[in-house]
């Protein structure tokens, strides 16, 4: 860890994650330009640049602009989310398995959207308000289960009390599959996978207001935590409101999942995956936040791109999917129990 | 941490029917095939549809081809109703199999990934051969399951420490995850294939003809012979692996066949019901909790109590909602809290 002083402002760093910071963000932006030129009329890599630095062709500008980016722009914002908002989950549960995906928050959010887009039959407004409420409810309800007083809310209690809550939403979301007419169902179908196509600026814009308020907060207020480098007494006795600032990254942490979920569908297992990774990259202890959001953007862009180019069209969900379950299932089996709680 | 949850070790034989011996248990097992029949006809009397109580017997034994009651008796609530017990029964043996083959009080089918992989296989059938019929979905079905089965206690046995609980549940959530996705993507590219998956996938007695209740239930029987005959050896188990074989019991075969009985109970129901959920949990807890750890009473009393709350849950399904609610979505909202309660009551140094 280095320290950086100019006059009575100081801030600390470490090259190691500067330096890890700065390759998964040009590995997210490398696949966000490559998943720009992918597609029917195939872009090469310095023509897209060309285009987002103002220099290109008015042809190939209509394509990017209007008809790629927003794409590959989505794919990064959820992806960023996703990884934040995992981060924070996995450091409030204290449990690498507390990710939102597998505790049901995305499914809430999905259960939300569904009943919007099925029952409702709302705009693209209307699901992201109600994809946010789902993912609140059942946020809300999991923490009110697993609280218990005394213990508060103990890691893998929220974990299963999570995985209960999933399994129970899921049966709510083929219901509603069932009830919808087939085409509709399809759609919801494919929706419910996780899918970036067809994504235009109504999608991307909203996700990146909503980034914009809450990455810095969920950042500024998991600084004096120090994310379960000192832990709750310490934290405490130095003079942090532990309960009160975890409560709010959670309230932030929530709004991250939610806005992805409303933008891309619940694309299972960034959250998870991305905190981890960013770990074992950083070399630290405790959870990695701008890391985590980078590595998960990153991996976003890149099962999108991997979806692209897939001998048939799947949506950026199944990648993931396949990925992140086959991540999971080596991350239990490598993992001693004291890893696992 | 995730240490396993322990359970008491059986009582000794003497002392398996407690204080009211084993006549009370018969007497128990008794009362609750009472209450089966009693479900079974309100299965058969209840529903979209008037049907005097009267019309019941007659509708199932001599239907009048011309009374509107007679054949919704025979046509629609009698198949639903037989599919009913069995797949009941299938379930909640299995639960209870395979809660004492894991020691593992969580231990689900349906979170165990059998139902993700059932799910994958039938898709994979449905999309690549076009065929409609029950008997191959059957057969789909138990290879899926039994694949994903023996994948997740791979995974959930394979780290330091063993095969836990939570392990396992959280193995069966990756398995089940990966498998989600691949059978979306395959939904997804034959778009032919989802009109009918949409409602397999959503878990219900509803709607299946006859023949499916009479294809599983060569499987059905053969599974639920084998798990009764497995009750003493599951007793050893439960033991643990050095007291079972001091007194001449065999560990690796006892799993084996116990696998073998889950996988053909679970593959069956799933089949022909598609996924339905916490029924396998919710019976063998409810079962253990009336009348202890004795395997050689809690197979027979979750063989019995499973098809009166799973038909309890379908009648329910029928009134609750004008449209009707299929199963799967009453069992996963009536099983949920139950799950949620029982991790709550788990202390916290097991979960």
């Amino acid at each position: 860890m280095r320290v950086m002083r100019a006059g009575a402002l100081s801030v600390r760093w470490e090259p190691r994650a500067a330096a890890v910071c700065g390759v998964l963000a040009l590995v997210a932006a490398s696949a966000a330009v490559l998943v720009v030129g992918s597609g029917e009329f195939p872009i090469s890599p310095p023509d897209v640049v060309r285009v987002l630095v103002g220099q290109g062709d008015q042809a190939t500008e209509f394509i990017v602009t209007t008809l790629r980016l927003p794409r590959a722009v989505t794919g990064l914002l959820a992806g960023l989310a996703l990884g934040l908002s995992g981060a924070i989950f996995q450091s409030i549960s204290r449990n690498p398995l507390g990710s939102p995906d597998l505790i049901g928050f995305t499914t809430g959010s999905a259960s939300g959207a569904l009943l919007q887009i099925l029952v409702f039959g709302g705009g693209a407004v209307a699901i992201t308000v109600s994809s946010v409420a789902g993912s609140v409810l059942t946020a809300a309800g999991v923490y009110l289960v697993a609280y218990r007083r005394g213990g508060g809310v103990h890691g893998v209690r929220l974990v299963l009390i999570g995985v209960a809550a999933a399994a129970m939403l899921q049966a709510l979301n083929s219901y509603l599959i069932t009830r919808a007419e087939l085409r509709e169902g399809y759609e919801a179908a494919f929706w419910l996978t996780g899918s970036l196509n067809g994504r235009d600026w109504d999608q991307a814009v909203p996700l990146g207001i909503a980034l914009a308020v809450l990455v810095p907060a969920a950042l500024l207020l998991a600084r004096p935590l120090g994310m379960g480098e000192l832990g709750d007494d310490a934290a405490q006795a130095l003079g942090v409101p532990v309960q009160r600032t975890r409560a709010l990254l959670t309230v932030a942490g929530v709004g991250l999942v939610a806005a992805a979920t409303a933008a891309a569908g619940p694309v299972p297992f960034v959250a998870l995956a991305a905190p981890q990774l960013a770990r074992r990259m950083t070399r630290r202890a405790g959870a990695q936040l701008l890391p985590a959001a980078l590595t998960g953007a990153a991996l976003l862009a890149t099962a999108d791109l991997i979806s692209l180019h897939l001998p048939v069209a799947m949506p950026v969900g199944v990648v993931t999917g396949v990925l992140g379950g086959a991540y999971l299932a080596w991350l239990l089996s490598t993992t001693g129990r004291k890893g696992m709680a | 941490m995730l240490s396993p949850v322990r359970r008491r070790p059986p009582r000794t034989p003497e002392k398996a029917g407690g204080p009211r011996g084993r006549g009370a248990h018969l007497g128990g097992l008794a009362l609750l095939t009472a209450v089966l029949l009693l479900t079974v006809v309100a299965s058969l009397a209840i529903g979209a549809g008037d049907v005097p109580l009267g019309r019941v017997l007659p509708g199932v034994f001599s239907p009048d081809d011309a009374s509107r009651p007679d054949l919704i008796v025979h046509e629609l609530r009698l198949p639903r109703t037989v599919l009913g017990i069995a797949v009941g029964m299938a379930l909640g043996l299995a639960g209870a199999v395979m809660q004492a083959l894991t020691r593992n009080p969580l231990a689900e089918p349906g979170l165990l990934g059998v139902n993700g992989g059932a799910a994958l296989a039938v898709v994979i059938v449905i999309g690549s051969t076009r065929v409609d019929d029950p008997l191959v979905y059957v057969w789909a079905a138990f290879l899926g399951a039994a694949g994903a089965a023996m994948l997740v206690y791979m995974i959930g046995a394979r780290g330091r420490g063993g095969a836990s609980p939570a392990r396992l549940v959280l193995a069966g959530a990756a398995v089940e995850a990966v498998f989600t996705a691949l059978t979306a993507g395959l939904m997804l590219l034959s778009p032919g294939s989802f009109g009918g998956f949409r409602f397999w996938q959503v878990g219900s007695l509803g709607g299946r003809e006859m023949s499916v209740f009479l294809r599983i239930l060569p499987f059905v029987l053969a599974g639920t012979i084998l798990a009764l005959l497995l009750a003493r050896p599951l007793n050893a188990l439960g033991m643990g692996d050095e007291a079972g074989k001091a007194l001449g019991s065999r560990p690796g075969r006892t799993r084996a066949l116990g696998a073998l009985a889950v996988v053909v109970l679970c593959g069956s129901a799933t089949a022909a019901a598609g996924p339905i959920v916490f029924l396998g949990l919710a019976v063998p807890f409810i079962v253990r909790t009336a009348v202890g750890p004795d395997q050689r009473l809690v197979l027979p009393y979750s063989l019995l109590l499973a098809p009166v709350l799973l038909l309890g849950a379908d009648i329910f399904g029928r009134v609750i909602a004008p449209g009707e609610l299929e199963t799967g979505i009453v069992t996963a909202f009536l099983g949920a809290p139950l799950f949620a309660v029982m991790v709550r009551r788990g202390r916290t140094r097991d979960l």
